[in-house]
């Protein structure tokens, strides 16, 4: 297993990070969560038409960079560093990862050149009402219709949702149950019949909707009936990606509270020099770079087609959700009262943790999936 | 830096051992063998015992060793802080004299730094070294000495001038720990074994020329040392095993292992044995309760992003890269993983918890990690003091106001108990 970044790769992370502090400034962070979109069309193109972020793990064949998950782990870390307001995780990671999975060549080469150029913005829409992350639970139904599918039902907690251009969608033929009978589709996000509702989110950075299914035409991501598989290697690989991607937010909350820490005069000194200062700054450190090996190793693994991948996915995404949410927890208390204020950006950071803890399942989940691939 | 090729240094290596390499021959001849032709210890300089190889590929030639079962140098125990500290300060008086004997495992080493009253305050060390005629004369009490009872050589921190500041009075000193002045008693410990000793120091003498650097530079001398130390605790450490081969070299490298190893024999209880919790749970019938499942999964989770951890700061250090803060984490991670095995490893025992030696399950083992675990936040420079040096050296957070360093160490507040 690898356990380094190359120089190439170290290059790759100064530049984006550069770009990322120039182009995604906090202010700007501010402004587009205000927004119901959540993130614009022109600073979206500038991010694929200058760094060609969507391009990274999409094969050549298909208009992309195709490079590995070591690569598009750089990129989460670093954008979930910046809190990046941007449909890059659901499209780069949940749907490309769902079209490379499920689909066909034909379908390959029809969807991923879109997405690998910025100009499909897309994501994968399978949770439901009930809140369930695994694919099982899908009740969403699909019907043969005159030579193609109709959807009817609904999803919720679909990241982009209410404004990604195509969406792929879980669904299950009817009276189907469990992971028998389930299969992918597409489905253009203006298409007839669906309705969106974007949901109020805690953190305002990650935009999620609600999407109402009213016999909507759909077409066919690879096999009918065989989307368990490619689901489930599709959820892998996002929780892999997530944990890169918090594993980030939480190296930058714990460097922006240091720095605050050093600066911060009380009792005529700086509170950087008080024991219970630096014991929680070690702390801190200790968790996030145990937090950051889980992740980075998760990525190497599915580059190097580990057959623990499963079990390594979920040990990364649970030591990145307890990490993160304590980090900002820790972050807070660092700043004192001025932390729980508006105006202090911890505040964003902390909700992006939370919200990272619960999405795709919180630590208890994923310690329970590990456990069953290691203590069946 | 030799630009010479991993392929190049394997190739040189197993021609080398294939030509020089039985199990037949005497361990020590083994190893004057390793010294004089440097692949004991390749990474060395050419001038002392090494090949400067570069340190990536310090494992290659260490691959090819295990291949063939060749045995190294000896490594075990405090020779490998004491070579390291000699390397970098000592003089080539020292080299010449200590470092083959270290190599060939002719002489054990001892490490004679904390006093009853300075534990982690190491450079608070009141025993005193007196110039006296042309020798210096150490008078003090040492403490937590391991395999001081067997060792030919002590490396000695001394106070050598009380007006200087605390950190700028003392000196470091190699000492022969045969001598009447030098009385060494074994102290128990909560877990029942005695693996570390006190060691008595009255009119011991040492010869002007074992100074290591110059009087008052001891501090920094010290800080290798104990860097060395910290580093070796990172978890990845192999413990030295005695092959079960046949072959007179192998039937000395167990008796030397048997001596030198002794006291460490409950060092893997001590870090948790997390190796152990599964088949514990399995053999318990306990994988089933969720409660269970979700603790092991805590700990597991933990002790392999340690490992990972550790590989990440091993990977740069073979690389030549400058090593990021994971380096620094190994002891205080190491601990966190400990206390969370042991923990599990009550859970998992239940009444059984309350028992120890024989009646107890497997043999004892699990009661002595549940006495032993508290030994690894503070051996080798407590849990709090680690987190000090990770926030100053390495977050570069500010020292607290001190009181003890701004005065002649003789006007410090000091304890009074011997």
């Amino acid at each position: 297993m690898k356990f380094s970044f190359s120089s190439e790769q170290e290059e790759f992370r100064s530049n984006l990070r550069r770009f990322l502090a120039e182009r995604a400034p906090t202010k700007e962070v501010r402004r587009l969560m205000e927004s119901e979109a959540g993130w614009e069309r022109a600073g979206w193109r500038k991010l694929n038409t200058e760094l060609g972020l969507t391009a990274v793990r999409i094969p050549e064949a298909y208009g992309g960079q195709g490079f590995g998950f070591g690569e598009l782990g750089i990129v989460l870390e670093e954008t979930g560093r910046a809190l990046l307001c941007a449909p890059y995780f659901a499209t780069s990671v949940l749907a490309t990862g769902a079209i490379l999975n499920a689909g066909s060549e034909a379908e390959k080469q029809a969807l991923l050149p879109g997405i690998a150029s910025g100009d499909t913005v897309a994501t994968l829409a399978w949770v439901e009402d009930d809140g369930r992350w695994d694919g099982a639970a899908t009740t969403l139904t699909a019907t043969p219709a005159g030579g193609g599918w109709r959807l009817d039902g609904h999803k919720s907690f679909v990241l982009d949702g209410h404004t990604a251009d195509l969406i792929v969608v879980l669904a299950r033929a009817p009276g189907s149950s469990g992971e028998a009978g389930l299969s992918l589709f597409t489905v253009a996000g203006d298409a007839a019949g669906l309705s969106r509702r974007p949901l109020k989110t805690m953190d305002a950075t990650r935009k999620l909707a609600r999407l109402e299914f009213r016999g909507v035409t759909a077409a066919p991501l690879g096999d009918a009936g065989a989307a368990a598989l490619p689901f489930a290697r599709t959820m892998i690989e996002a929780a892999v990606c997530l944990a890169n991607e918090m594993a980030g937010g939480a190296d930058r909350l714990r460097e922006d509270s240091l720095a605050y820490a050093k600066m911060r005069m009380q009792f005529g000194r700086s509170i950087a020099s008080f024991q219970s200062m630096k014991h929680k700054a070690a702390d801190m450190l200790v968790e996030v770079e145990l937090a950051k090996s889980a992740a980075y190793y998760a990525a190497a693994a599915l580059d190097e087609g580990d057959d623990d991948v499963a079990a390594v996915a979920s040990l990364a995404k649970a030591a990145a959700s307890e990490t993160y949410l304590q980090t900002a927890i820790h972050a807070i208390q660092i700043h004192g009262g001025i932390g729980f204020t508006w105006d202090n950006d911890t505040h964003l950071w902390f909700k992006r943790a939370k919200s990272s803890e619960v999405l795709l399942g919180d630590a208890h989940h994923h310690r329970e999936l590990m456990m069953q691939r290691w203590a069946a | 830096m030799s630009d010479i090729t991993e392929d190049e240094v394997r190739a040189e290596v197993r021609a080398w051992l294939a030509a020089n390499w039985s199990p037949e021959l005497g361990l020590v001849e083994w190893r004057n063998k390793l010294a004089d032709s440097g692949w004991g210890v390749p990474t060395w300089p050419k001038q002392w015992y090494g090949r400067d190889l570069p340190a990536g590929l310090g494992p290659v030639v260490d691959e090819e060793f295990q291949k063939i079962g060749a045995i190294g140098v000896a490594k075990a125990g405090i020779r490998t802080l004491a070579a390291a500290t000699i390397l970098a300060h000592g003089t080539d008086l020292h080299k010449e004299k200590f470092l083959r004997r270290i190599l060939t495992g002719e002489d054990t080493w001892c490490q004679l730094f904390s006093e009853p009253g300075s534990g982690s305050d190491v450079a608070g060390a009141v025993t005193r070294a007196e110039m006296r005629g042309n020798k210096w004369v150490i008078n003090g009490q040492k403490v937590w000495t391991t395999s001081a009872h067997h060792a030919h050589w002590g490396l000695l921190l001394a106070r050598t001038d009380w007006d200087q500041v605390k950190h700028k009075g003392l000196s470091y000193f190699i000492i022969d720990m045969h001598q009447p002045g030098v009385k060494v008693q074994p102290l128990r410990q909560m877990n029942g074994h005695a693996s570390f000793n006190q060691v008595f120091l009255t009119d011991a003498e040492v010869q002007p020329e074992f100074l290591v650097a110059n009087v008052g530079d001891g501090w920094a001398v010290t800080t290798t040392t104990l860097m060395h130390e910290r580093r070796g605790a990172d978890g990845l450490r192999t413990w030295a095993m005695g092959s079960d081969r046949k072959g007179r070299a192998y039937d000395e490298e167990r008796a030397e292992i048997a001596t030198t190893m002794e006291p460490y024999k409950w060092y893997p209880q001590r870090a948790g044995r997390v190796d152990l919790v599964m088949p514990r749970a399995r053999e318990a019938g306990r994988l089933a309760d969720p409660l269970v499942r979700q603790e092991i999964a805590r700990l597991l989770i933990m002790s392999k992003a340690a490992e990972w951890t550790a590989r990440r700061a091993r990977a740069a250090q073979e690389q030549g890269r400058p090593q990021g803060p994971e380096g620094s984490l190994g002891k205080l991670v190491a601990s966190h993983v400990a206390r969370a095995a042991a923990r599990v490893h009550t859970q998992l025992s239940g009444a059984d918890a309350l028992l120890t030696g024989t009646d107890s399950p497997m043999g004892g083992v699990i009661a002595e990690i549940l006495v032993s675990v508290p030994a690894t936040s503070i051996a080798g420079g407590t849990d709090e003091i680690q987190r000090n040096i990770i926030a100053e050296r390495v977050l570069k957070m500010p020292k607290e106001p001190s009181i003890d360093t701004t005065r002649p160490f003789r006007d410090v507040p000091r304890n009074t108990v011997s």
